[in-house]
């Protein structure tokens, strides 16, 4: 044992640290450009990879001497592949949508003759007097990083580029306090978890530390499974160490040997990142016996789930680890106090271990400083869906709906009409136009009916049918249900059963009220919080877009034009032109013939409803019309074949 | 031995031993709650089948009873309107997927779930909600046990007290609707298979679990 501890941490600490600034330096003072390509899974789904090996073959192929880097998210998936190119001489630049033929292009021209190909450039990473820095953007400099603020930056794969970053340090520094005192750090920060239910993080670590019992252990939960969703994803492919350092930080408030990361399989990138942070962090001395020479034991693992929704929901998270059927118990008892193999154990969301360090590092009362008074610090959700600038954001807790929505990510594309956002994924409920002004946080969501959530948000146009959007995410918590209570099991089949009737046009007499009813009675009656919060999509869209409901199952209409069974194509033969045959060609069911002017028209029996027809009409014509109830759609006879050739003239 | 404590259910002042399942006391002092799901021998309930709801006083909505322990000066009511509401909702849930031929069912008049629906009033056939069978179309094949899935109500008690046989065959498979008791076609493995106590038939409480009839 050492005889003094807390200075043996900061000495062993320090000289971690010097190793990490040197191998900074000689990175900095490498005179050869460097090329750092974003590869998350948003970046590879874009289309990085293929980016990246056209960067290498054009540096060969031109002679250019360049470094080429992974990093991971920006955060601005809509614009993947992104790369960020540091040319001496320049400013560090940052290029959008860069195709295997603009990487190319970038090196001859940029690398290769000095010319930063402004057109395809999003902006300058730092400031100076040649290029629009990306911090003039709305979307930048809206948005307030703390979990994010070196996603993208750092490379998610080199311990000593985290330590560099200033990675690390908040965990040396705890292990010079007391473990009260870290405690009451995170207990004075207010942080509340951000899994969803927003208990305060503080709280459940003391519960833990004083529970009775030994062998704590901390667990990691990024089962995220939301539609849609990929915060925690992105956290742990592009800085895993932030998160084992919260983890680190955690056990040792709690004073818990163990910790585990508990991440779905189908996150491979992910999965690899935290195995090889775990392995370069006991390569360290951060994790192992004796960490950092403060007398401290501390370990991690992963476990990889097998991709249950239900799993996310922590005591089902604890039987699946402990090998069991995932399935949630009823709580009390809680995990803190009796966990996984009956031991205390905390369980936190990726994005709640990814805020400790800096909660501890910066100190409780910076972290106050953000956010509103119950609900401090910042929140990350991933954007998706009729916005213009999807992807992830992180801004203060108490932002409104609108100013994420139309500022950060640029509003509604295509001149369309915002109807609805939902948040908190299936879970969550749909909001309209007038709680836009709704500021974000766990308080607020909760009372409008949605629920903060883990960070999912969906945005919907005016083309969104609320039924439908309900039906959809209640056929997702129904197939996730685990199927061990009533009210979970059977209740959302038959509130999906009666959706689904309703987006057919065979809604029944009193089906709106069943909705109602059955709803209250799963979200009072179900055993775990997916039961409990599944028919939040169908209470939301009942209370705001009733309308819409009442139109499917009254008129048999889709007032969106969504729902496939309640509407028809039919061509306007005013603005139909004589002799074009565009829409003949997308149909894939000939239902599109030729009239006896020569214009088109629809035959209802055989229309598929696909609209590539719509698609394929040229614009300046634009005579492809959606309607519902479909029997407004004008029905034309098809002309005998020989007589459609024979009026020809 | 527990310490007793004083409690008082409906109006009645109950001594129990602290620690007690509610559930399992109101059961005890001829308070009938619906249950099906739990077993007095459980060391921690399942608490699934969401029937055997209470209101305790300090709580801001109904409870289940059997993962209540018994405390001293708990003031518990079985009979509100909302406890029933949802106990109704949740018999007509398991009525809906449930194979209603009960004239030529062999649990037919000791079925929990007529008993149950005697009690909350409830007629068998749901008059709001579709009718649905699962109508499975594989048989996993079992040496002793015949098992009907359309009878089935899921508490999982056979599931449980199979793994106190010390070979347990008997598991949940599937998620949702589709959720039923499997045998993972391992019944009549030599080694892990089924020893044929059943246990699991005693255990079921509306016969969808039981022997095979001989020949």
């Amino acid at each position: 044992m050492n005889p003094n501890p807390t200075e043996a941490a900061a000495r062993a600490f320090e000289v971690v640290r010097q190793e990490a600034a040197r191998r900074r330096q000689a990175a900095l003072d490498d005179p050869r450009p460097a090329i750092r390509v974003c590869t998350a899974t948003c970046g590879i789904a874009s289309g990085a990879l293929e980016t990246k090996a056209a960067f290498e073959e054009a540096l060969v192929e031109f002679g250019v001497e360049a470094r080429v880097f992974t990093s991971g998210c920006l955060g601005h998936c809509y614009a993947e592949p992104l790369v960020v190119i540091e040319n001496p001489g320049f400013p560090p630049i940052l290029y959008h949508q860069v195709t295997p033929g603009l990487a190319r292009m970038l090196v001859r021209y940029f690398l290769l003759k000095g010319d930063p190909s402004f057109e395809h450039v999003l902006g300058a990473i730092e400031e100076n007097d040649m290029i629009p820095t990306v911090m003039d953007f709305p979307r930048f400099n809206r948005e307030k990083r703390v979990i994010l603020e070196q996603c993208g930056t750092i490379d998610p794969e080199d311990v000593y580029d985290y330590v560099a970053a200033g990675g690390y340090a908040a965990f040396a520094s705890a292990l010079q306090r007391p473990p009260e005192d870290v405690l009451q750090e995170v207990i004075d920060s207010g942080l509340r978890g951000r899994g969803g239910a927003g208990f305060p993080t503080g709280r459940k670590w003391e519960l833990a530390r004083n529970a009775a019992g030994s062998d704590r252990i901390v667990i990691c939960n990024a089962d995220e499974g939301d539609p849609g969703a990929y915060m925690d994803r992105t956290v742990l492919e592009s800085n895993p160490h932030l998160v084992l350092e919260g983890m680190a930080i955690c056990a040792y408030a709690v004073g818990a040997g163990r910790g585990l990361v508990y991440v779905r399989a189908e996150y491979p990138l992910a999965v690899n990142m935290v195995a090889r942070a775990v392995q370069q962090a006991r390569e360290i001395g951060i994790l192992g016996r004796d960490v950092l020479g403060s007398g401290f034991d501390l370990d991690m693992d992963i476990y990889q789930g097998s991709g249950a929704f239900v799993c996310g929901e922590e005591s089902a998270l604890i039987r699946s680890i402990e090998g069991r059927r995932g399935t949630p118990r009823l709580r009390p008892p809680y995990p803190a106090e009796k966990g996984y193999l009956g031991r205390p154990t905390v369980i936190n969301n990726v994005k709640t271990l990814a805020t400790i360090p800096a909660v501890v590092g910066r100190g409780a009362k910076w972290f106050r400083g953000i956010g509103t008074d119950n609900n401090p610090g910042t929140a990350v959700f991933s954007v998706v869906g009729d916005v213009v600038q999807a992807g992830l954001v992180e801004i203060p807790m108490g932002t409104t709906l609108r100013t994420l929505i139309f500022d950060v990510c640029g509003g509604i594309p295509n001149k369309k009409k915002f109807k609805a956002v939902q948040i908190g994924g299936p879970s969550g409920g749909c909001l309209p136009e007038e709680f836009l002004d709704l500021p974000i946080d766990f308080d607020s969501l909760t009372g409008a009916g949605a629920m903060m959530g883990s960070g999912g948000i969906v945005v919907m146009n005016e083309d969104a049918c609320m039924v439908d959007i309900a039906r959809y995410f209640l056929d997702f918590t129904q197939k996730e249900s685990c199927g061990k209570c009533t009210f979970c099991r059977i209740g959302t089949h038959h509130l999906l059963e009666i959706l689904d009737r309703l987006t057919r046009g065979e809604g029944r007499e009193g089906d709106l009220e069943t909705l109602d009813t059955l709803s209250r009675d799963v979200k009072n009656g179900s055993l775990c919080g997916l039961g409990q919060t599944a028919p939040n999509p169908v209470i939301t869209s009942l209370r705001y877009f009733f309308d819409e409901y009442r139109a499917h199952l009254e008129e048999k209409r889709c007032p969106a034009g969504s729902c496939r069974a309640l509407t028809a194509f039919y061509i306007d033969l005013d603005k139909c032109a004589r002799g074009c045959d565009a829409c003949v060609g997308s149909c894939p069911v000939e239902a599109i013939f030729t009239t006896a002017s020569r214009k088109k028209s629809v035959d209802q029996d055989l229309c598929v409803k696909c609209g590539e027809c719509v698609v394929h009409c040229p614009p300046e014509y634009d005579a492809i019309l959606k309607v519902s109830p479909p029997h407004l759609a004008p029905r034309m006879e098809r002309p005998p074949e020989a007589d459609a050739a024979g009026s020809e003239e | 031995m527990n310490a007793m404590v004083n409690l008082r259910i409906d109006g009645k002042e109950i001594q129990a031993p602290e620690g007690r399942s509610l559930l399992q006391v109101c059961l005890e002092n001829d308070i009938y709650v619906p249950n099906l799901c739990w077993l007095a021998e459980m060391d921690e309930p399942v608490a699934s089948c969401r029937l055997c709801f209470v209101e305790i006083d300090g709580r801001d909505r109904p409870v289940s009873s059997c993962a209540v322990q018994a405390a001293q000066g708990l003031v518990v009511r079985t009979d509100t309107s909302e406890v029933r509401a949802l106990q109704r909702s949740a018999l007509q849930l398991l009525l809906s997927v449930h194979d209603l031929d009960c004239a030529h069912c062999p649990a037919n008049k000791q079925c929990e779930l007529q008993r149950i629906a005697r009690f909350l009033g409830v007629a068998l056939k749901p008059k709001r909600l579709e009718k649905t069978v699962k109508n499975l179309d594989f048989d996993e094949g079992h040496p002793v046990l015949s098992i009907d899935h359309d009878k089935c109500v899921l508490c999982g008690r056979c599931v449980w007290i199979c793994r106190q046989s010390g070979y347990p065959i008997l598991t949940m498979a599937r998620r949702g609707i589709e959720t039923y008791v499997s045998t993972y076609g391992l019944a009549d493995d030599p080694e892990t298979g089924c020893r044929g106590c059943l246990d699991c038939a005693r255990a079921c409480p509306v016969g969808a679990i039981r022997a095979q009839e001989s020949g």
